[in-house]
């Protein structure tokens, strides 16, 4: 099955990256957006098809190394 | 003095490391492959060095702090030998949880490569015992991703425990927090763990110590590793 | 043939980029018409990229040879003996086009490109630089390109882990449409362990190495050799990305490889990938070459002969392996997590066969395929002279402090710090020169030798009179490398220009390339590589002519290495050949009086070679504290980069009243240099010049903390290093930090 998982800064951490890109799309004249927060997108293809075991195997693998959670939280979405 | 260097695929100051190493102490360092599990018999230093490895993909040394080495410096730390990680050596020091914290993009999100001035805020660790306590010194910087942070907790802890050996100051000797050039918090160059045996530093000692081609104020870091060696 | 292949057309046969006559060139040369692969194969080898089809009869008149050449132009890069059995092996290379659609990754692979040129050769980089040319600072693309090719560049090599250590940056609005991105590496080998592309040995198997292979730049090459129109944006896609750190790994794995004895030719994959890799390994070595497409790793499936081909993904290498070396070279390259394939074998049948899926692909004469591309003898027209600017002409109203502080805060004066402090140029602890003097010096192992290199031209003189413009583009690199006490050997050109197709622009190069030659000749400063970028052109209007010339040179001890800045307080200011006063293309005339005209600062070579061979003997001897060559912006100028540079003062005066001063202080003679001498050594130094038939006159003492000028205000230094580093960080929108 695929699933994606997204990794992005707590909300606590100074996003530097997001804030200019924030400030690109302000210059660019894009309106409406009062603030951007960027992170990184994995997209996996996993061995199983049972929800619950890809599910255990990508949050092993988000503490291990996708994710620092020193800084970084991450979310598991199950895309079937 | 007896050190080994890490080699990790992208490591790339490995040689400046090696060089100064033998420099001051007149011993050639081994270098050790990321994918070896052991460090050579009667390793007394070991020097994580700068560089991109693994092209800094995912998070700067995030791939590396996994590496199978890593386990024989983890042991080696924690038998009390001494660990030295300059730059993306410090990433990964800390990516691998050696050091708490983490270095984060530079505040202005460029690449800097300059002096800077730094002060040693104590001389009674191995790697600083040859500096007066208080000194100010310029190592050059190298980094993207030179930005300490870490939660209150923790940056409290390091603070009260005095395990912050390297701190960015200004030409006046000041620490100025605003001003820092990679935006680190409390100004943060280098830290030491609970022990005073692993040293993470985002400045690079290892490039000036040769009159020939610049200052010299490096040297005395590696003369504090082989006079705490010797007399140990 | 497979069905899904496209039929050959005149507008396929066009949109490769191939004239109908060099269409029929083709159809002549194999008798037949060619299949899709075939026919882009044709397209890649014979752009002017890779056939220099328009120069390569003007590049001949270059004079390319040294006792301490090993190695001219035609290989990945130039080779010369430096002594001691080592040798430098270098380049410069454009990557222009790409770099202008998407500056970052346009730029990091220019990086790539030209480090590759180099270890391919069995050289380890030591260092890299840039020549950098962007438009007007107030057109909208600008910013935008600045700031992606600093990025680009310093992503690329910091991560390579090579000291960038030198450069120039300019602006000008002919740029507007066109920027410049010319990279140059150098690199250091065992003079005796050169590699080259010329394969030798028959049934000895092609190995690709590297990278993967994808659908990344595909006529990347072509691209190279088109103009812009507006849809500039729309070959986006074409557009290679960099991975220095498959790069970090291929160099470990290349010299590793090669120290083993495994290597007998090698050729890396750049512009028109495998194509002009494999072809040039056969036909350099006399030898046919069969591929077979199946073995190569691809990225993407589903890939077609025709994209492999034509592939321009970074990364990658072609070697002959030597007879049974296979398994230890595929281990060593297994260890450094590279891809490892044998894609083919050298036959004594000289037909360049391509083969895919069982299928004969390809099957073309591979000599033929280099050397009968065209060859165009293109009309060209001279440069219509102009007449020099009488300095009591102009009129001035501006003051001489005035002038300076304009000056010195414009965009091509202004300090480039925002941009070198982005580039690692320390790594690898050799840097004995940075950023900021007039070359790099790199220090060579652990000394005392070191290698000097710089970057040097002035489009403006370029295109009002192309001689004299190629002429002092060679001279100002070799004085930059005199002045830092180093003995010039070599350089590397990377010519830039717009449509050779209008005899206008044809005769910029045509003139240029005397200039260059005629320089190089009478200053023993062979070409040994180089690199031809035309069409630099958008909507009908070419770019300044810009012959880059890159140079280097051979310093025996660093520890006696020239610098600019002042050293101490009350030295005397002295200003070694002639001052007429040559305002014509001046930065002044250009920048106060917003003009370009009148004829550039001719060249003397002949005193260019007196002066400067004084000033290296000054230099060895001792008896100099600070040399800075006098280029664009003249005197004053000059005089305030060794002051900015040291914080240290000087009381100056003109020494020949008679002048206009503002010719005389922004005058741009060529074969000048500006010293600083001890007051002991003054009356040799004097002696010195006199014996060698070098004007010298006194210009003031250094001192205190301003430019002082009878009878002007005083000029501050730290408010002039105020504007001289405020206006790129400002510009880029990034505060004063």
């Amino acid at each position: 099955m695929k699933a994606r998982v997204l990794v992005t800064l707590k909300s606590a951490v100074l996003d530097p990256q997001g804030k200019a890109i924030e400030g690109a799309l302000r210059s660019l004249g894009v309106p409406g957006v009062s603030s951007v927060r960027q992170g990184k997108v994995f997209d996996v293809e996993m061995e199983t098809s049972d929800p619950a075991k890809a599910e255990a195997t990508l949050k092993d693998a988000c503490e291990k190394l996708l994710a620092n959670t020193v800084i970084e939280t991450y979310r598991i979405e199950l895309v079937g | 003095m007896k050190s080994a260097v890490l080699v990790f695929p992208g490591s790339n100051r490995e040689r400046d490391a090696a060089r100064a190493l033998e420099r001051v102490s007149g011993v050639k360092p081994a270098m050790v492959w990321h994918a070896d599990t052991a460090l050579p018999a009667g390793t007394d230093l070991v020097v994580l060095p700068g560089g991109f490895s693994y092209g800094d993909y995912l998070r700067c040394g995030a791939i590396a702090a996994r590496a199978p080495i890593m386990d024989a410096v983890r042991a080696h730390a924690a038998r009390g030998g001494l660990v030295l990680g300059i730059c993306n050596g410090f990433q990964i020091l800390c990516e691998s949880g050696l050091l708490p914290g983490v270095l984060v993009r530079n505040a202005r999100l460029r690449f800097i490569c300059r002096e800077a001035l730094l002060k040693v805020e104590r001389n009674d660790t191995p790697f600083t015992r040859r500096y007066a306590r208080g000194a100010i010194v310029r190592y050059p910087v190298a980094h993207g991703e030179g930005n300490y942070t870490a939660d209150a907790a923790t940056l409290k802890r390091l603070e009260d425990e005095g395990r912050v050996l390297f701190r960015y100051v200004m030409p006046d000797g000041r620490r100025d927090d605003a001003q820092v050039l990679n935006g680190a918090a409390n100004s943060i160059a280098g830290i030491v763990s609970e022990k005073l045996n692993v040293l993470g530093l985002m400045p690079h000692p290892e490039n000036h110590v040769d009159p020939l081609v610049g200052p010299t104020d490096g040297r005395a870091l590696f003369e504090s590793l082989v006079g705490a060696l010797e007399k140990a | 043939m497979t069905p899904s292949e496209p039929k050959i057309t005149p507008e396929l046969v066009a949109e490769h980029g191939l004239k109908p006559d060099e269409y029929e060139r083709i159809l002549k040369l194999i008798g037949r018409e060619p299949s899709f692969t075939e026919l882009g194969i044709f397209s890649a080898m014979w752009n002017e990229h890779c056939s220099y089809k328009s120069s390569r009869l003007h590049l001949r008149g270059l004079p390319t040879k040294a006792p301490w050449v090993i190695q001219g132009p035609g290989e990945n890069a130039g080779v010369i003996d430096i002594g001691d059995g080592k040798a430098a092996v270098f380049k410069m290379e454009s990557h222009n086009h790409p770099s202008y659609i998407e500056p970052h990754q346009g730029a990091a692979t220019g990086v790539g490109g030209i480090l590759r040129d180099v270890f391919t050769m069995g050289a380890r980089p030591i260092a890299s630089l840039n020549a950098l040319r962007f438009g007007d600072p107030k057109h909208p693309r600008t910013r935008h390109l600045v700031g992606g090719v600093v990025s680009g560049i310093g992503s690329y090599g910091n991560s390579f882990g090579v000291p960038t250590v030198g450069g120039q940056v300019g602006f000008h609005t002919r740029y507007d449409g066109n920027c410049l991105v010319n990279a140059m590496a150098v690199g250091l080998a065992d003079a005796d362990k050169i590699f080259y592309a010329k394969a030798t040995g028959i049934g000895l198997p092609v190995v690709y190495l590297g990278s993967k292979t994808g659908r990344d730049g595909i006529h990347g090459a072509t691209m190279a050799s088109a103009s812009f129109g507006e849809d500039a944006e729309e070959k986006r896609p074409t557009v290679q990305v960099g991975d220095p750190f498959a790069e970090k790994l291929l160099l470990e794995a290349c010299l590793e490889i090669m120290e083993a004895g495994c290597v007998v030719a090698i050729q890396d994959m750049g512009a028109a990938g495998l194509t002009s890799s494999a072809v040039e390994m056969g036909a350099k070595g006399g030898l046919g070459i069969e591929l077979d497409l199946d073995n190569v790793p691809c990225r993407e499936e589903g890939m077609s002969a025709y994209e492999m081909m034509l592939s321009e993904s970074q990364e990658r290498m072609l070697m002959v392996l030597a007879p049974g070396k296979e398994e230890q070279a595929e281990a060593i390259f297994r260890k450094w997590g590279l891809d490892f394939a044998i894609v083919g074998r050298t036959t004594d049948t000289l037909r360049f066969i391509v083969r895919h899926k069982g299928e004969v692909k390809a099957d073309l004469p591979i000599k033929e395929l280099g050397d009968e591309a065209p060859l165009y003898d293109r009309p060209w027209v001279e440069t219509p002279r102009q007449v020099p600017i009488d300095p009591a002409s102009l009129d001035i109203t501006a003051t001489l402090p005035g002038a300076l502080e304009r000056l010195i805060g414009s965009p091509d004066f202004a300090s480039k710090r925002w941009v070198w402090e982005q580039y690692d140029h320390l790594i690898l602890n050799n840097t004995a020169q940075r950023p900021g003097g007039d070359a790099a010096v790199v220090r060579v192992e652990d000394g005392p030798k070191g290698l000097a290199m710089t970057c040097d031209v002035t489009p403006r003189y370029c295109e009002a009179d192309p001689f004299e413009g190629g002429k002092q583009a060679v001279a100002e690199a070799w004085r930059n490398l005199t002045a830092v006490g180093a003995r010039p050997l070599a350089l590397t050109d990377n010519l830039n220009f717009g449509n050779p197709e209008k005899p206008e622009i044809m005769g910029q190069l045509v003139g240029c390339l005397r200039g260059i030659g005629a320089a190089a000749k009478e200053l023993e400063f062979p070409v040994v590589s180089g690199n031809v970028s035309l069409y630099n052109e958008t909507n009908g209007r070419g770019i300044l002519p810009t012959p880059t010339i890159g140079g280097v040179g051979v310093l025996d001890d660093i520890a006696k290495m020239a610098t600019l800045d002042f050293k101490a307080n009350g030295e005397t200011i002295l200003v070694l050949g002639v001052t007429t006063g040559w305002l014509g293309q001046s930065a002044f005339l250009s920048e106060i009086l917003d003009r370009e005209d009148g004829a550039p600062p001719p060249v003397d070579l002949a005193l260019e070679r007196r002066t400067g061979d004084l000033v290296r003997t000054l230099i060895a001897d001792g008896l100099v504290t600070a040399v800075h060559d006098v280029s664009d912006g003249g005197l004053l100028v000059a005089l305030a980069e060794m002051a900015l540079a040291s914080g240290i003062g000087a009381s100056l005066a003109i020494p020949s009243p008679e002048m206009n001063p503002f010719a005389y202080w922004f005058g741009e003679d060529q074969a000048r240099y500006i010293v600083t001498v001890e007051g002991s050594a003054k009356a040799l130094v004097l002696r010195r010049a006199e014996m060698a038939g070098v004007s010298i006159a006194k210009l003031g003492t250094t001192g205190g903390d301003r430019l002082n000028i009878p009878g002007e205000r005083p000029i501050v230094i730290d408010a002039l290093r105020e504007r001289h580093e405020a206006w790129l960080p400002i510009y880029m929108g990034a505060g004063l930090m």
